[in-house]
């Protein structure tokens, strides 16, 4: 029997049962939807996590304390003093004018609550130098920056991120306004603008302090020395050649290690795409993490075409009987019975990745913590899941198809 | 009966068994449906095997069309000793050697006579399985019931459509287990008629199993058999112009 023939025949085969067939394909249907779906809603996931990182600016090395894995966020320390670094690290790497380094802003963060009127909001507040907004892209929407000026004088000023300025002034224009914060009345400077999300925590959601107000009135933090501590230090390079950042990256590791007196790094320099990969591969995990859930659905879809099959073989002996006495071989029947099966899985692997794709491409509006999920549909989950529901259709068909093609012809003629 | 040379030399046998024996194993009960049968069949002869139910006619059967293994004993078609062939051979065999006529015709309901015609063909992998097919159910008389269904057609006429799927391979001969067994009288008689026309015109051997005497009436050739044994074996003038 030829391949045409044997499609012919299987075709035939499954229109003679409409319902089960269709419900079985359903099975599959299901699976490689979900299957598709859910790895393009992680993929998408990946590519949004990625542009926002890109989009608090570019060709950025960070500097953190202490030494962190480089697939994670966890804090490692090296020394039972807890690693440090500080704003005087800061102004050495700044003052030490390493080629390829065009500005530096040391951060550090706090939480703390903010009152206007009746209206208070928990957040992270950043301590940060006027550097920051063009380190990190991210200027004011209306109002003024922090200056110089604000952190020799260590002022009380503020400057409030677009989600802080509509929870606490819904309607009014905060600038100029006053919020309290640590029972200490700040002017507010700025609205920032919209950042739209960012990885962990959005910036909309963040307020901005001078670093020097931030140390003295709102959270002291000092080292014996008495230097002050920053949470990060991050630095724009010229370009983000190879080059460049390995240059950078060697120079700063040996002013701190010489200005810190230890021989191993007891801080952390990573680059953006450092943070993308790490981040990578956590969204990674998920992603694959969510196929194979809906993977299960594949596996249970599979053993629905097991079961169909086998109630068909059972159901047929006796066309199975017939066919061998007019010389069909094993193989014959064997093709036969595992072409019908294919063409189930194939079925409902095609209808299942349209349905996946137009999910993933349809589920973009939906909105997901707050934050708009886009799915991202890539050509590999679908090529994927349809060379798995090949595989699954001959997996699953092949034991019910060779039991029909052993047979006995006499037997299976016999059977009522 | 003999196992020895055929006389008239000319051909081989188209069947040649020997001491065939078939034991079937119910439980710890041994069945002995066939115990040492051994007889030749010519080529173009038209036989009939007669006997009891029970008396080991369609073992017998199955074994001459390779659907069932003899416990022993041994088969020669065409010449060719079918001992140990593999079931791929076995299967080239039934599709290429021998058409069976079974007695509850074993159509596929979903498919129409042409396609049913068509079947072996398939199998064979022959191109002009159409044109071929056709032909066969012109010969059985259905040219115009082709794209019937089976459930579209009387018995009578699902039995032709089995016949020409029979004939449709060119067999070496057509093996046929009471195929009026499920018919009225006049039907049966057209299909006796059918059956010793394709014999008589196109020389096509031809085995019968009957327990109809005027079935038997119409061959050259009964085979009586009584409890897994040959009782006789006449062979007769065709009484071509009897009915
Ligand atoms: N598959 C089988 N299993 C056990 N016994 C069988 C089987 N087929 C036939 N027999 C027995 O073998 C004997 C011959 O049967 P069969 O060849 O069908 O007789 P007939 O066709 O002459 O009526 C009977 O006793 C029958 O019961
Ligand atoms: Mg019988």
């Amino acid at each position: 029997m030829s391949l045409a023939d044997g499609v012919r025949l299987a075709f035939r085969a499954l229109a003679a049962n409409k319902l089960r067939t269709s419900l079985t394909v359903l099975g599959m249907v299901i699976g490689v939807a979900a299957v598709i779906a859910l790895m393009s809603l992680g993929a998408g996931a990946q590519a949004s996590i990625e542009a926002n990182i890109r989009g608090t600016g570019s060709n950025l090395l960070f500097i953190s304390p202490g030494v962190q894995s480089a697939t994670g966020g966890r804090f490692v320390d090296v020394s039972a003093t807890s690693p440090t670094l500080t704003f005087e690290d800061a102004e050495a790497i700044r003052e030490a004018t390493i080629p390829g380094i065009v500005d530096i802003a040391p951060t550090r963060n706090t939480n703390a609550s903010l009152v206007a009127g009746g209206n208070a909001f928990s957040t992270q507040i950043i301590g940060v130098t006027p550097s920051y907004a063009e380190v990190r892209t991210f200027q004011p929407q209306v109002g003024r920056f922090i200056s110089d000026d604000d952190l020799r004088r260590r002022a009380r000023v503020i400057a409030l991120g677009q989600t802080i300025a509509t929870e606490l002034f819904p309607g009014q224009n905060p600038i100029g306004a006053t919020v309290r914060l640590n029972n200490q009345t700040f002017t507010v400077i700025a609205v920032m603008e919209e950042s739209g999300q960012a990885t962990f925590q959005s910036r909309d959601n963040q307020a901005l302090v001078p670093l020097t107000t931030l140390q003295t009135r709102i959270s002291p933090s000092r080292t014996l020395a008495g230097d002050d501590i920053v949470s990060e230090i991050s630095v724009t390079l010229a370009d983000e050649d190879e080059a460049t950042i390995e240059a950078v990256t060697n120079e700063v590791s040996a002013l701190l290690r010489l200005r810190h007196d230890v021989t191993e790094d007891d801080f952390t320099i990573r680059t953006q795409q450092d943070i993308i990969e790490a981040l990578g591969e956590v969204t990674g995990t998920l992603t694959l993490f969510l196929g194979a859930i809906a993977g299960i659905s594949l596996l249970v879809g599979g053993i629905g075409i097991m079961n169909i099959m086998l109630v068909s073989v059972t159901e047929r002996t006796r066309e199975i009987g017939i066919r061998k006495a007019i010389g069909a071989r094993r193989r014959d029947i064997l093709v036969q019975f595992l072409i019908e099966a294919v063409l189930v899985s194939l079925g409902g692997g095609i209808a299942g990745a349209v349905i996946g794709g137009l999910l993933a491409t349809y589920m973009g509006g939906v909105s997901f913590g707050g934050r708009a999920l886009e799915g991202h549909l890539t050509p590999e989950p679908v090529v994927l899941a349809l060379a798995v529901s090949v595989a699954i259709g001959l997996v699953f068909g092949i034991y019910p198809a060779n039991r029909a093609a052993r047979l006995r012809p006499i037997e299976a003629l016999r059977y009522e | 009966m003999d196992g020895g040379p055929q006389e008239n030399g000319d051909s081989t046998p188209v069947v040649r068994v020997e001491d065939l024996v078939k034991t079937y194993h119910m439980g710890s009960i041994d069945v002995h449906a066939l115990r040492g049968v051994s007889f030749d069949i010519d080529k173009g002869e038209m036989v009939a095997i007669m006997g009891h139910s029970g008396s080991g006619k369609s073992t017998l059967l199955n074994l001459l069309g390779c659907l069932d293994a003899p416990t022993e004993g041994s088969y020669f078609l065409d010449g060719e000793l079918v001992g140990d062939l593999s079931d791929d051979a076995l299967a080239a065999i039934r599709n290429r050697k021998i058409g069976f006529v079974f007695q509850s015709f074993n159509l596929l309901a979903r498919m129409s006579a042409l396609e049913q015609v068509e079947m072996p063909l398939l199998y064979a992998r022959d191109r002009q399985r159409r044109q071929r097919a056709e032909e066969a159910l012109a010969v059985v008389g259905l040219e115009d019931r082709m794209h019937h269904k089976p459930s579209e057609l009387s018995g009578g006429q699902q039995q032709r459509v089995a016949i020409a799927r029979a004939l449709v391979g060119n067999p070496s001969m057509v093996l046929a287990d009471e195929p009026t067994g499920n018919l009225d009288t006049a039907t049966a008689n057209e299909i006796m008629e059918l059956l010793v026309l394709l014999n008589q015109e196109r020389g096509i051997t031809t085995l019968i199993v009957t327990h109809e005497a005027d079935v038997a009436a119409r061959t050259q050739r009964v085979i009586r058999m009584v409890d897994g044994a040959i009782a006789g074996d006449d062979r007769t003038a065709r009484e071509s112009s009897a009915v």
